[in-house]
């Protein structure tokens, strides 16, 4: 899941900063009948979920199983630090976005080795897990962006969501009046704001692995055009995807882009009466290209112990079997990525139905460049925001974050 | 240490039975060093061998690979080359300058006024210092969520209270500019840091002499005389605490800058440890985080000699 910045982890990243240099270990017990996994469920009722479900999987087996959570943002950092003290769990949870970096360090299994049945899976989840055309981790529901709305305030403009970007500048001027602009988007300099950018960057034709293709340009230029007009407020810039929501909750925003985690806030709040749409398209026709997300399981290398890869490997297929599939994107409100399960999960759920149509289209951010995409990701955070705030014309600015993107690859 | 005190007793008991002079001597020396010797494993673990990594991690291609495989080859100056030719690194170098220059004069300045003010006694001067403390304890990045919503440029009630006022029109983009969000950083960390400077300045203003303070009036010295003369110099060594700490925990800054602005808009308040963490712990380049960290502990180490020589200066040679 692409989530909101968490506060706590700037406090747990300085503390790491030194605890990554000391040799710091904490081995877990090597209990055959026990499978761990570390994943970031620290909220108690994500974590009583999460258990629920491995239970469900681990009982017919009569295995167990252990959860370690930690903040989403120390995943990464707690599993390398597990990993150099040869004490990784058996199942890793990772945000897709960082598969790559570990499945790079081939200290991860191929999935197909163990056994993992990795057919009926939608394309674009098959990617989000892949690295270098091998499949390391699998997602069991992810996640895209689409374009959320309040009905009422739609209504009274005489307005339908746009399709359209031009059509999409156009109802977000006239949904602009008094306290309320007419759209909110994060651009904030960090993973949500690129999250944010790239429907737009990709949609038209945009391309991360060479950034001044010259035709990301009027993704740029469709947002500065936005906050130019006004319609949508120049503190966008330092807007994570949780402030967006906040203010669309406020009803200071007509629309917004987000992702379907935010359902469960949307839903328990009863100020704004909102519906869900696709993700307007440079022309009229196309397809929107929104970026996937969501975390992917993985089972690091055990050279000690094959039988608790197969272990990993057995909970995993239970995990990602339709039925299972479908509850738990039901319960995460995220789309079930084997093809059968997202059906049935569309038609259960006709309101989040254009999550799943967003998701068939959409694109992996690592599909394309792997392990550089942090260093991408960063430049073109650097792209929008230098745009946004008048420091830099659309064109120049990508042509800086090629350069920048190019320098990381050293 | 829980053995030490009884086993001290102990060898000093025995010592007052010990016939001979010059092997007590030697036992007490040897013991005396066995004292120092916990400080000095503790020195060595939690300070020089980091510190010894963190050097060594900037001359290595550090990457996750390392932490799965063990190995990190050394590649030479290659991390500092293309840290140093990063335009960033020269700009985040600047903010932190800035930064730290500008929270420092405005915390010291607001601090030492505040604890001037309070030291002349009056009614509710306690509970109002209380209160005054309060920014020191919220943990850093609750207040920044806090003045996130103050400095908001549509709904903040900064730009509320300004626009009330007919300061301004449209609202300042307090956060949302990069030409005002360094500035805006460095407001909010002034506030953070007033209590402190207040407090431990506060604390040197009670050790000056009442009498000093007599004397002067009868001479007729004027309040601002006084102050120069009098309140000033006999302050000086806890200035430079102030000012010293103050610095160490400034130039560093990270948690404020990202909760804040996570280093934006447009870069305008990327400073030396926004760059560290996003090069580490975003980018995974450990090797290239370490040049960034020790740059930061190259100014801190420069800035604490010069405390060390300033106390010594003022505290004598320490004997």
């Amino acid at each position: 899941m692409q989530r909101p910045a968490r506060r706590t982890r700037l406090i747990v990243a300085a503390a790491a900063a030194l605890s990554a240099l000391g040799p710091t270990g904490c081995a877990t017990t090597p209990d055959p009948g026990t499978v761990t996994v570390l994943n970031s469920a620290t909220d108690a009722a994500e974590h009583d979920a999460n258990q629920e479900f491995f239970d469900r999987c681990a009982k017919p087996l009569g295995l167990r199983v252990e959860q370690i959570s930690v903040p989403a943002d120390t995943v990464a950092s707690k599993a390398l630090r597990m990993a150099s003290s040869d004490s990784l769990t058996d199942i890793l949870e990772l945000d897709g976005s960082e598969l790559p970096q570990f499945a790079g360090t081939g200290g991860l299994r191929p999935l197909n080795e163990i056994g993992l049945n990795t057919s009926g899976f939608s394309d674009s989840a098959t990617s989000l897990g892949s690295h270098d055309g091998e499949q390391y981790g699998v997602a069991r529901s992810v996640n895209s962006l689409a374009l959320l709305y309040n009905k009422d305030m739609l209504r009274e403009a005489g307005a339908e969501p746009p399709a359209t970007w031009d059509e999409l500048r156009e109802t977000a001027k006239k949904l602009t009046s008094g306290d309320t602009y007419g759209m909110a988007f994060s651009a904030s300099p960090n993973a949500d704001g690129v999250y944010q950018f790239l429907p737009f960057f990709w949609s038209g034709g945009g391309d991360e692995a060479q950034l001044d293709n010259g035709r990301g340009e009027a993704a740029l230029e469709l947002w500065k055009n936005m906050l130019d007009d006004k319609s949508v407020s120049a503190s966008a810039v330092n807007w994570n995807q949780q402030d967006v929501n906040d203010q669309f909750v406020a009803g200071r925003a007509a629309m917004m882009i987000n992702g379907p985690w935010q359902v469960p806030v949307l839903s328990e709040q009863d100020e704004v009466d909102w519906a869900v749409a696709t993700i307007p398209v440079p022309e009229a026709g196309q397809d929107a290209v929104p970026p996937i997300g969501g975390t992917v399981m993985a089972v690091p290398k055990n050279e000690d112990g094959p039988e608790r890869e197969r272990n990993a490997a057995k909970i995993l297929n239970c995990l990602n079997e339709e039925e299972n599939q479908l509850a738990w994107g039901e319960r995460v409100n995220n789309v079930p990525t084997r093809a059968a399960a997202a059906g049935r999960y569309a038609a259960e759920n006709p309101e989040l139905a254009p999550f799943v149509d967003l998701v068939a289209t959409a694109r992996s951010r690592t599909a394309q460049v792997g392990t550089r995409w942090p260093v991408i990701q960063d430049a073109l955070a650097g792209s929008f925001q230098s745009v946004l705030t008048g420091r830099s014309e659309p064109g120049a600015a990508l042509k800086r974050a090629q350069s920048q993107a190019a320098d990381g690859e050293k | 240490m829980s053995t030490a005190p009884s086993s001290a007793t102990a060898t000093a008991r025995a010592a007052a039975l010990a016939p001979k002079p010059t092997s007590l001597r030697g036992r007490r020396s040897v013991l005396r060093r066995l004292f120092v010797l916990p400080a000095l494993v503790y020195m060595a673990l939690f300070f020089g061998y980091p510190l010894v990594r963190n050097v060594l991690m900037s001359f290595q291609h550090y990457t996750p690979k390392t932490y799965f495989t063990g190995e990190a080859p050394f590649n030479g100056l290659d991390n500092w080359r293309a840290v140093f030719s990063d335009e960033l690194f020269a700009h985040s170098l600047w903010h932190t300058a800035v930064f730290t220059i500008g929270s420092l004069a405005g915390q010291f300045t607001l601090g030492l006024a505040l604890a001037v003010f309070f030291s002349r006694r009056f009614r509710l001067s306690g509970t109002i210092r209380a209160v005054l403390l309060l920014p020191w304890l919220v943990p850093m990045v609750v207040s920044a969520v806090v003045w996130r919503r103050i400095l908001d440029q549509d709904h903040g009630i900064l730009n509320s209270a300004l626009q009330a006022l007919g300061l301004t029109d449209s609202g300042v983009p307090w956060l949302s500019s990069p030409s005002v969000a360094l500035l805006s950083a460095i407001l909010v960390n002034i506030w953070i840091g007033i209590p402190f400077n207040m407090v431990i300045l506060y604390g040197g203003l009670q050790e000056i002499p009442r009498e000093l303070y007599e004397a002067a009036s009868l001479d007729g010295a004027s309040p601002w005389r006084t102050f120069r003369s009098i309140t000033l110099p006999l302050l000086r060594p806890v200035v430079t605490v102030v000012l010293v700490l103050g610095f160490m925990s400034t130039v560093k800054i990270l948690d404020l800058i990202l909760a804040l602005t996570s280093g934006g808009p447009a870069d305008s308040t990327q400073t030396l440890g926004t760059v560290t963490y996003q090069l580490s712990f975003l980018q995974l380049d450990f090797g290239q985080g370490a040049v960034v960290g020790n740059v930061l502990i190259l100014i801190s180490a420069v800035f604490a000699v010069l405390y060390l020589r300033a106390n010594r200066a003022d505290f004598g040679t320490g004997k």
